[in-house]
């Protein structure tokens, strides 16, 4: 350690003379492209407005069947269908996760295969597979298979069973991505096999589970309309009974986007505080909720610039 | 607290014959032979991708071994031995031998979704199934000990390094073990760190713990260490009480080592 190192010379500049800060008045950077795009978005919203509204619309049907008893009887029936959907295919996912990973061959074969099935050919035409299982199995639990496989089975069928095909393989990804210290260190202090996945690694897997989760669960309120085919009664089977008998198609539709983006946005909030929930000790600062978002920004407006 | 009783007293602590382990092609173990005393701090020195990690490993059974025998308080690890007929045990049984044996890691390896008490007590609640009020006590006792007891709410990203090996250190001892391991527990720490994690193992070796401990840190070794082994290679090239081989080493390997480190 021999190196002799130059002082740096003191002052605040080269110079050396010491000068007071003036507030800075500069001229901003010009967005102009943000003004240009902005004026095409707007023009091209107007025209698109303009359109619907002068096409051959009745918008007064569409407001009429907006909130129809039957039709949110429907979108109730959605909402049920897809949640049940997704907690049977959240189990069925993580059972097959754990097993595709296990070293018995004969679990991770099992779990393979279930996943190249389910994976592999449209919910569509599992859908209709549970539904005509009777003509396999004319009886079931000594009862007549289509008293068992009702459109509520059928469809919690097709779509959960579906589903924990998909969930198998972000579970998995979610257990691959926690670090093997955290096994081995689990392991070191005793704990089984059971509980340091329960306790350790799944907890910690949340966190990469939980995003593409929630893209399943928009996807499945969606792909639930599928249901239809089964004759489960949600809220497409509801409005299709609607429009072919008073014509309204397209009013009706408008109608059926409606209540999936209201359930859509419904459930989007929650999953916002639900990935904040799975953050924990991941990151010393957790996101603002929206509420606080806007608390923090009512308080800066009062000091523009944030100048002091 | 010196952790358990020995099962077997007077017999070593740990002992291995002839113990080898290999990944694959790679042979890492080439037959080590070594005994740790009840209470004593056994240090391992030696050159990077000797197989100091590997044998720690071993011990406590997160490796298996390929030949030879190891045994732990005079029990064989993760076998069970009737006539000259060896049973592999079930993980259930593995996992009750490994309560008994601590280990610190390089990197720490927090439980990061917990809190500092919460790393401590989840073992004894999961494991020795301990009531959750008095394990909180028992680890917020051990949090003070390491001289954390204010940091008990915080989560691991929360605390510096050296805070959070001394938090592990404490989660180890929370299963009272009768042997601690650790593997070079001061590496990922800043140098400014390092004093407070060391405290704390030399406070524990005062109070009797057998320790085994893989290390860089030479001046601990010679200070608190009762025994050393230079590993090179795989096998062990030169032992004895580490004042004897820090200061004098006998052979060329020690010496070339030892004169790049210290
Ligand atoms: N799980 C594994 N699979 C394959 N090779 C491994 C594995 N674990 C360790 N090795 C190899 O075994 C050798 C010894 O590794 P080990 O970690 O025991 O060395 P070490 O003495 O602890 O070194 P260091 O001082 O760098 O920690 C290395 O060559 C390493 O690459
Ligand atoms: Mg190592």
């Amino acid at each position: 350690m021999t190196t002799s190192v130059d002082k740096v010379p003191e002052g605040p500049g080269p110079s050396g003379t010491a000068s007071p800060h003036h507030p800075i008045r500069a001229v901003p950077v010009r967005h102009y492209g943000r003004w240009v795009s902005a004026v095409v978005v707007v023009g091209v919203l107007a025209a698109l407005g303009a359109a619907f509204a002068g096409g051959k619309i009745t918008w007064s049907t569409t407001r009429e069947f907006l909130f129809n008893a039957d039709i949110m009887a429907g979108a109730g029936n959605t909402l049920f269908i897809s949640v049940a959907s997704m907690v049977l295919g959240l189990v069925l996912g993580v059972t097959a996760a754990v097993m595709r990973m296990s070293g018995n061959p004969v679990m991770s074969g099992v779990a393979w295969l279930y996943i190249w099935i389910f994976r592999g050919t449209p919910v569509i035409v599992q859908l209709l597979i549970w539904w005509n299982l009777a003509l396999v199995f004319p009886t079931m639990f000594g009862q007549d298979t289509n008293k068992v496989i009702t459109p509520l089975v059928a469809a919690l069928l097709g779509l959960g069973i579906n589903e924990g095909a998909y969930m198998a393989e972000i579970v998995r990804a979610g257990i691959q991505s926690v670090d093997e210290g955290q096994t081995e260190a689990s392991h070191a202090l005793g704990m089984s096999k059971g509980q340091t996945m329960r306790r350790i690694v799944l907890p910690q897997a949340m966190r990469v589970i939980v995003p593409p989760t929630g893209n399943e669960f928009i996807n499945m309120l969606k792909t639930s309309s599928l249901a239809f085919v089964v004759t489960y009664p949600e809220v497409m089977l509801k409005v299709q009974d609607v429009y072919t008998n008073n014509l309204a198609v397209m009013e009706l539709l408008f109608v059926a986007c409606f209540w999936y983006l209201v359930l859509t946005t419904v459930f989007s909030i929650g999953q916002f505080y639900l990935e904040r929930r799975y953050a924990r000790g991941s990151s010393r600062n957790l996101p603002p909720t929206p509420l606080q978002k806007i608390k923090a920004n009512m308080f800066s407006l009062r000091t523009p610039g944030g100048a002091l | 607290m010196a952790g358990n009783l020995s099962k077997n007293p007077g017999a070593p602590m740990v002992k291995a014959e002839d113990v080898h382990k290999s990944f694959g092609h790679l042979q890492v173990l080439k037959g080590i032979d070594l005994e740790v005393r009840p209470r004593e701090v056994f240090c391992l020195i030696g050159p990077s991708g000797s197989g100091k990690s590997t044998f720690l490993r071993c011990i406590n059974h997160l490796e298996k071994i390929n030949a030879g025998r190891l045994w732990v308080d005079g029990e064989l690890v993760g076998y069970r031995q009737k006539g000259d007929k060896l049973y592999e045990m079930k993980d259930s049984e593995i996992a009750v031998q490994r309560r008994d044996i601590g280990m610190v890691f390089q990197r720490f390896n927090l439980f990061p979704h917990m809190t500092a008490v919460e790393n401590v007590m989840e073992a004894p609640v999961r494991v020795k199934g301990q009531g959750k009020a008095e394990a909180r006590e028992r680890a917020q006792q051990l949090l003070e000990r390491v001289g954390l007891g204010d940091k008990a709410g915080s989560y691991p990203s929360q605390l510096s390094g050296g805070q959070q090996q001394r938090v592990a250190i404490a989660r180890a001892l929370a299963m009272e073990p009768k042997l601690m391991l650790f593997d070079e527990p001061t590496s990922a720490l800043d140098p400014e760190l390092v004093g407070d994690v060391l405290d704390v193992m030399r406070q524990l070796a005062e109070e009797g713990m057998t320790m085994v401990v893989v290390t860089h840190e030479m001046g601990f070794a010679r200070e608190v260490g009762d025994a050393l082994v230079f590993m090179d290679g795989g096998v062990v090239v030169e032992s004895g009480h580490p004042r004897d081989v820090l200061t004098d080493p006998q052979h060329e390997r020690t010496k070339a080592f030892l004169s790049k480190v210290l």
